[in-house]
């Protein structure tokens, strides 16, 4: 590097941006001169300025004490008002639902969806990463199909299928369960329980829509998992499944963890599936209440809570990306790169 | 393996290592049957019924549903649809449109960004790394209606901020681009069978926004695989910073970020919330994408057989680009090749 670029001075700078060390490294490299380091510096400040001017306004907003839209644009808060912080905490919509409920709520539906979607993944991606079978191909692009045909595009059928789903009390202390068993001709029956409308409906129409991201991102890693490791434990005398969870399950921990979060990101911010089949403010998530303020009343917005009320949602996916950035960055390339 | 095994025991080894995979593969596919294939086979099968409210109780086997063959089909192709402003054609065109230069833009704007947060002694990387890459953990909902709110012609932070640009020129002029409401397109010649308005630049202005931080976030992870001593030995053969860059980087992140690349697109291609709740499709249907126009038919018409009609075109038109992405991906992601 040194060598090279010492007779670099007279080219322009495109060039002599591509000439610095981007290898990344510590230590052993030059020093960055204090001009190019303060270019670079300014460079990376207008990036953070594109990047935080949205959040500053949501900022600035969740801070005011007023509900109607800012008329001037302001970036940095005038005032501190926790106001709004303190109405989403104590009444987040306008139903009698409390802040802890919404919270619940969301962590069942995205913890729950993410550890199935996880377990249900891994097993596929190990198949597609270790066997050769036939149909192989066709399977792989079958798993694929819920990115392209997003639930939202079926989500009229799949409600019907949910919903069919039914503990009907018929009286008398007789509980039938539809579609496989009905009430007495003549008899409707209660419902006690209707699949589509609990989050255990919402989270199965959820999981398989988490499965391509999931069987992608875990079958490049399983790729660069050594087959050594297997075949010693092969010698060793374990079967297929005890490799499976005493030697690869273990290696393919921290890529678990990662795209657990990727899809964690996605099921917690989700509201469209749960706002066409939830119908119980009981089983109302954080991120429906965002489009309760948004959607329907969206000619009087109540834009300090609301601005608010994002904040509190996208804080939990902020702190344990935070938490976790370094496996992250290197779990997201680790199939790529090497595989 | 199983050399001095007896064939019996060899047969039994054999079919239970041929019937592995599947017993791996059999939960993701029971579930997908149920949450995905069972209800795309139904919506083949309404898309031939003009399925609509009146059918909603009984599903199939209500007595009102008539079977009215490709008429659905038909229709969407060449426009018979109740619905105003909608030509298939047009709508396809933009989609594609907007899937490919939002990823056309996105990864090499992610990538330079990365190499820039990569470079030797830059300063306060960890922090501009760690803040980069907040747009991916904001709700979706969030980011289209602060960004709506951007782009808003009277209190919109965009003409705010051209205002006191036009003020800092000596023009007292207050700006009041209709950003998100303006018809006309901007550029006519640019895409002519699919008018592009003034909303899909400020979508692609937004969708930059939320989309460089992914693909920046993947071609770090790539940069920070490749070897130090590649560069190294590059500069000790005298090759310049850009040669390192197109001999060295370039390939070797781009098996990393093919498939990023094709996964952004995927994503733009159905990014529906983020067009729902920033434009809705608007104006006049100008920046509606399939996925949208097809949840309006569910939601808003209650056309259930159109509806159905339109999900099995999303899916072959999206099942066609897959196969073909995925042939680029597999034809060039192997190391050996790159």
């Amino acid at each position: 590097m040194a060598v090279a670029t010492q007779s670099q001075s007279k080219k322009n700078f495109l060039v002599r941006f591509f000439t610095m060390d981007t290898s990344g490294g510590r230590g052993t490299g030059r020093k960055l001169p204090l001009w190019r380091q303060l270019v670079l510096q300014l460079l990376c400040l207008l990036l953070l300025l594109e990047v935080m001017f949205p959040l500053m306004y949501v900022i600035t907003m969740s801070l005011s004490s007023k509900t109607e839209r800012p008329t001037t644009l302001r970036l940095i808060p005038n005032e501190f008002s926790l106001v709004a912080f303190k109405q989403v905490l104590n009444q987040p919509t306008a139903n009698p639902v409390t802040f802890l409920v919404l919270l619940r709520n969301s962590t069942l539906l995205s913890f729950g969806v993410g550890a199935l979607a996880l377990l249900i993944a891994v097993t596929a991606a190990y198949a597609f990463s270790r066997f050769n079978f036939k149909m192989r191909q066709v399977l792989m692009v079958l798993v694929f199909i819920p990115l392209l045909m997003p639930a939202v595009g079926l989500s009229a059928p799949l409600f019907l299928l949910l919903n069919s789903v039914k503990f009907l009390n018929c009286g008398a202390n007789v509980v039938a369960l539809t579609p496989f068993t009905s009430c007495v001709a003549g008899v409707t029956g209660k419902v006690l329980f209707n699949l589509r409308d609990s989050l255990l409906g919402v989270g199965v129409a959820m999981i398989s829509g988490a499965l391509p991201f999931a069987v992608w991102n875990l079958k490049g890693y399983l790729d660069t998992i050594p087959k050594e490791l297997e075949e010693a434990g092969k010698i060793d005398g374990a079967s297929s499944n005890q490799i499976f969870t005493k030697i690869v399950l273990p290696l393919a921990t921290p890529q678990l963890a990662v795209t657990f979060f990727l899809g964690f990101i996605g099921y917690w911010q989700e509201f469209a599936l749960p706002w066409l089949f939830l119908t119980k403010p009981s089983n109302y998530t954080l991120s429906m209440t965002l489009y309760n303020m948004v959607g329907q009343y969206a000619t009087s917005i109540p834009w300090n809570r609301f601005a608010a009320m994002s904040i509190i949602v996208a804080a939990p996916v902020c702190i344990i990306y935070i938490a976790l950035q370094k496996q992250i960055v290197s779990g997201l390339t680790a199939g790529g790169v090497k595989g | 393996m199983a050399t001095e095994a007896t064939t019996v025991y060899k047969k039994r080894a054999n079919f239970s290592r041929a019937s592995l995979p599947y017993l791996y593969l059999a939960p993701a596919f029971i579930v997908m049957g149920v949450i995905t294939f069972y209800p795309l086979i139904y919506q083949m099968i309404i898309s031939f019924s003009d399925f609509a409210l009146k059918d909603l109780l009984h599903g199939l086997s209500s007595t009102n549903l008539r079977w009215i063959g490709f008429k659905n089909y038909v229709d969407i192709l060449t426009g018979g649809l109740p619905v105003q402003d909608f030509a298939f054609f047009r709508v396809l065109t933009y989609n594609f449109w907007w899937a490919i230069t939002n990823v056309m833009v996105h990864v090499p704007a992610g990538i330079l960004i990365a190499v820039l947060l990569n470079i030797n002694g830059l300063w306060f990387k960890k922090i501009y790394r760690a803040m980069y890459v907040l747009p991916v953990m904001i709700p979706t909902i969030v980011v289209a209606t602060v960004w709506r709110n951007i782009f808003d012609e009277q209190y919109g932070a965009m003409n705010q901020g051209l205002t006191a640009l036009a003020h800092l020129f000596g023009s007292g002029q207050i700006v009041q681009i209709r950003w998100l409401f303006e018809y006309k397109p901007p550029i006519p010649w640019l895409l002519p069978n699919a008018p592009l308005p003034l909303a899909y630049y400020a979508m692609m202005i937004a969708n930059f926004w939320l989309g460089w931080p992914f693909m920046c976030l993947v071609a770090t992870g790539a940069l920070q695989s490749i070897s130090r001593e590649l560069y190294e030995a590059a500069s000790i053969d005298g090759a310049t910073g850009a040669q390192q860059f197109w001999n060295i980087t370039v390939p070797l992140i781009r098996p990393a970020m093919i498939p990023a690349a094709v996964y952004g697109f995927t994503l733009s291609f159905n990014l529906f919330s983020f067009v729902y709740f920033m434009t809705g499709g608007g104006p006049a249907r100008s920046t509606e994408i399939l996925v949208t126009f097809v949840y309006d038919l569910v939601r808003n018409l209650h056309l259930y057989g159109a509806a159905g009609a339109f999900s099995v075109i999303i899916f072959i038109v999206a099942m066609i680009v897959f196969l073909v992405t995925n042939r680029i991906t597999h034809a060039t992601a192997s190391y050996s090749e790159a």
